[in-house]
């Protein structure tokens, strides 16, 4: 990322190319990190959308985009990137558009689809090496629904459906793992709190041709129960302490792209998420907060000691 | 010679297909094998993939055609019921391609023979139908289902359906229009500037909040398909001028003085003209009626063909638990209230998993359905089945509990 020119925050897009006025819930984390990402894309892309919360940016006759937009289903939207891709190379081999008339393909789908029901049709799409973004806001939960827990909801967090006074017993699954484990182009994590790195990120993604996944954690007032002003503060506080690591993964190798010098404890971000009030209220759950905090550290034990550490620079 | 599913084949290429999503399933196979072959050696200038499902086929099919190719594709049985939801989204797009049908059972049991529970659980999709009988009839198919897709007053993608066994892996003569016919039939895809292209913003298949938006788009989609059934009897003339061969919505099979037909769809119903032909002989004016197009429903086609008709046997290669044969329910909702001399209608349940239908039970078929006639009164609805299917099932009940029926005791 030597050559990024997006050095500084000075250097990040002053006016965004998404409309305004759309149907996401006050300081919606997803339509954060899209306005970033969406801001680099540039408008010559065409969203293929599953079912989840943005399916509402473009409702008729309305859309915040200036360029293109299918909504599929929930399984299947990067089916619908696969048709449309190959239309387009299809179109452009028969002289039918010139080059000029080219658009990226850029899937938008939520952590419901993404960790589920559309993770076949992702898989797929990856071992067939698809030219194509893959932009999953995942906000822990089904959230256009009311937050029941997904494939991505944490341990321990309240949902709709797990309300109890340990949260969801499961696990929040390692998409970028099972992404990574595919060796496509590029994979990474991000987060509309920290715009440098997602910028940076979308860039280099954007030089490269292949399937690149792009993970962004969606800070979700509504799912989460905080209020809307605290968005980027949580975003931040994910990232330092630990639970959401900024990371690479390209030319077969993982990069931690930045990492936290001294992490905060984790309970510094939990303590803030009314989804998570169960484990201080009414008495303190230590069990269960050390071992939040165990899985967290241990993470990062492994990553020092896989050398996963140092940026590229060195 | 050529298989049906080699006639689905050649229907594809004469169309000069741009985009082929695929997925196998049997008795699918040799449609997708021929034309990947045919791409793989330059014959065909066309784009294959592999998709991981048939949900994502047909989404990547709808898809692609919504982006300005044209699109063709081939299933089966639990594929199009995999496919389901997306068979009715697409169609929403107004996405004109088309789909062939290999019709095969459904599970439970699992079986790989056919029958028409596959296609008619998609007959409300949106997608329009047609029912061959023949494989020559599914190469002219595959090209009339591609004008009447992409007919402006149409816009809907199309279902072309050929039985698993019975067609797809029967060998007969094919009569293949050339290419020079064919473009004169079919002009190159047309995608009336809509498409995906920088600086032209597209919004497809965007969310509505309201019944009203929502009932509007339903109802036009609703009015295209009824369109088709002209856009059909317009392409039929066109294609009979450069081919000669001619289709109808529904054909009439030696109908005109008939006191009793026989309605039947697919290729058992070459089954019932056997019967027709052989029954004639013997005296009794009986005659075939078939629909060709099912999806927009024939009605008229057939009020006006059944209207001095005293009885009607329809035999269903389906069954609705509870309910019955589709083509019966569909056929007698249609003539009900519409004529003082509506005939007696009569429903049979046959060929279901590929069981054949003998000639003998035709014969019985209009035996009833006379009966029924003199009365004016149908009986309940018939499952066919003989008395020696009944002995074979039983001796394979018996061997079935053997094992497992002891270990239970």
């Amino acid at each position: 990322m030597n050559e990024s020119c997006y050095k500084t925050f000075k250097d990040l897009p002053k006016e965004h190319l998404l409309g305004t006025g759309t149907a996401m819930c006050a300081g919606c984390g997803g339509l954060e990190a899209l306005h970033e990402i969406y801001d680099i894309l540039g408008e010559k892309t065409v969203f293929i959308n599953a079912a989840g919360c943005m399916t509402l940016l473009s409702i008729y006759p309305y859309t915040p985009f200036r360029g293109s937009w299918l909504y599929t289903s929930m399984a299947s939207a990067p089916a619908g990137a696969q048709g449309v891709r190959d239309a387009m190379d299809i179109l452009l081999a028969k002289g039918r558009i010139s080059e000029a008339e080219e658009m990226e393909t850029v899937v938008l789908t939520g952590d419901g689809a993404a960790y589920g029901m559309g993770l076949s049709a992702t898989s797929g799409a990856i071992e067939r090496n698809l030219n194509f973004f893959y932009l999953c806001y995942d906000n822990e939960g089904y959230g256009n629904t009311g937050q029941q827990t997904s494939g991505a909801t944490p341990h321990a967090a309240r949902t709709a459906t797990h309300s109890g006074m340990h949260g969801y017993p499961g696990f929040k699954k390692d998409l970028f793992a099972i992404w990574a484990a595919h060796d496509p182009c590029y994979v990474a994590t991000v987060v509309g709190a920290e715009p440098l790195d997602l910028a940076r990120k979308i860039e280099q993604a954007k030089s490269l041709s292949g399937p690149r996944l792009i993970l962004a954690l969606a800070p979700c007032p509504t799912g989460w129960d905080f209020a809307p002003q605290e968005t980027v503060q949580i975003g931040k506080l994910a990232v330092q302490c630990g639970v959401w690591p900024l990371k690479e993964y390209r030319d077969g190798r993982v990069v931690h792209t930045q990492v936290p010098k001294i992490r905060v404890p984790v309970e510094d971000y939990l303590k803030r998420q009314g989804r998570f009030a169960h484990l201080f209220e009414p008495q303190r759950n230590e069990t269960l907060l050390r071992e939040i905090q165990g899985r967290i550290d241990a993470y990062w034990a492994r990553v020092e000691q896989e050398g996963l550490l140092e940026s590229e620079d060195g | 010679m050529l298989t049906g599913n080699g006639a689905a084949a050649w229907g594809a290429r004469l169309a000069g297909i741009d985009y082929l999503p695929a997925f196998p399933i049997t008795p699918q196979t040799e449609i997708i094998e021929t034309l990947a072959r045919w791409i793989d050696s330059g014959e065909l200038d066309a784009r294959f993939v592999t998709l991981e499902s048939e949900h994502s086929m047909i989404t990547a099919a709808g898809a692609a055609a919504a982006a300005g190719v044209r699109v063709f594709s081939a299933t089966s049985s639990q594929g199009l019921l995999y496919g389901m939801e997306m068979l009715y989204t697409v169609a929403g797009w107004r996405s004109p391609f088309v789909l062939v049908n290999v019709s095969r059972g459904l599970a439970s049991p699992i079986t790989l023979e056919p029958d028409h529970n596959d296609i008619l659980a998609a007959r409300n999709s949106g997608f329009l139908q047609l029912h061959c009988t023949t494989c020559q009839e599914v190469v002219d198919g595959v090209l009339l289902a591609y004008r009447i897709a992409e007919d402006k007053r149409v816009r809907l993608p199309v279902i072309v359906n050929l039985d698993g066994f019975y067609l797809s892996f029967t060998r007969e003569p094919v009569d293949l229009p050339g290419t020079d016919q064919v473009a004169r039939f079919l002009p190159p895809f047309d995608a009336l500037n809509q498409g995906f292209r920088a600086g032209i913003p597209f919004n497809q298949a965007v969310a509505v909040l309201d019944g009203s938006t929502y009932s509007y788009f339903r109802y036009q989609a609703h009015l295209a398909a009824l369109n088709a059934e002209n856009v059909l009897a317009e392409s039929a003339d066109a294609f009979a001028e450069l081919c000669g061969r001619r289709y109808a919505a529904l054909e009439a099979y030696r109908c005109d003085d008939a006191e009793v037909v026989f309605v039947m769809m697919g290729s058992f119903a070459t089954k019932a003209k056997a019967a027709v032909d052989r029954l004639r002989a013997s005296g009794q004016p009986v005659g075939l009626l078939r629909p060709f197009m099912l999806r927009p429903f024939p009605g008229t086609a057939f009020r006006k063909a059944l209207a001095d008709k005293r009885g009607v046997a329809v035999i269903d290669q389906n069954l609705a638990p509870g309910l019955g044969g589709a083509l019966y329910t569909e056929l007698a909702a249609h003539l009900h209230g519409q004529a003082a001399d509506t005939p007696v209608l009569v429903s049979f349940i046959g060929g279901l998993g590929g069981r054949d239908i003998s000639q003998e039970e035709f014969c019985e078929m209009v035996n009833i359905t006379r009966q029924a006639a003199d009365v004016d009164q149908p009986p309940p609805p018939r499952l066919l089945y003989t008395a020696s299917e009944l002995r074979a099932i039983k001796k394979m009940q018996t061997i079935a509990m053997q094992q497992g029926g002891e270990q239970r005791r």
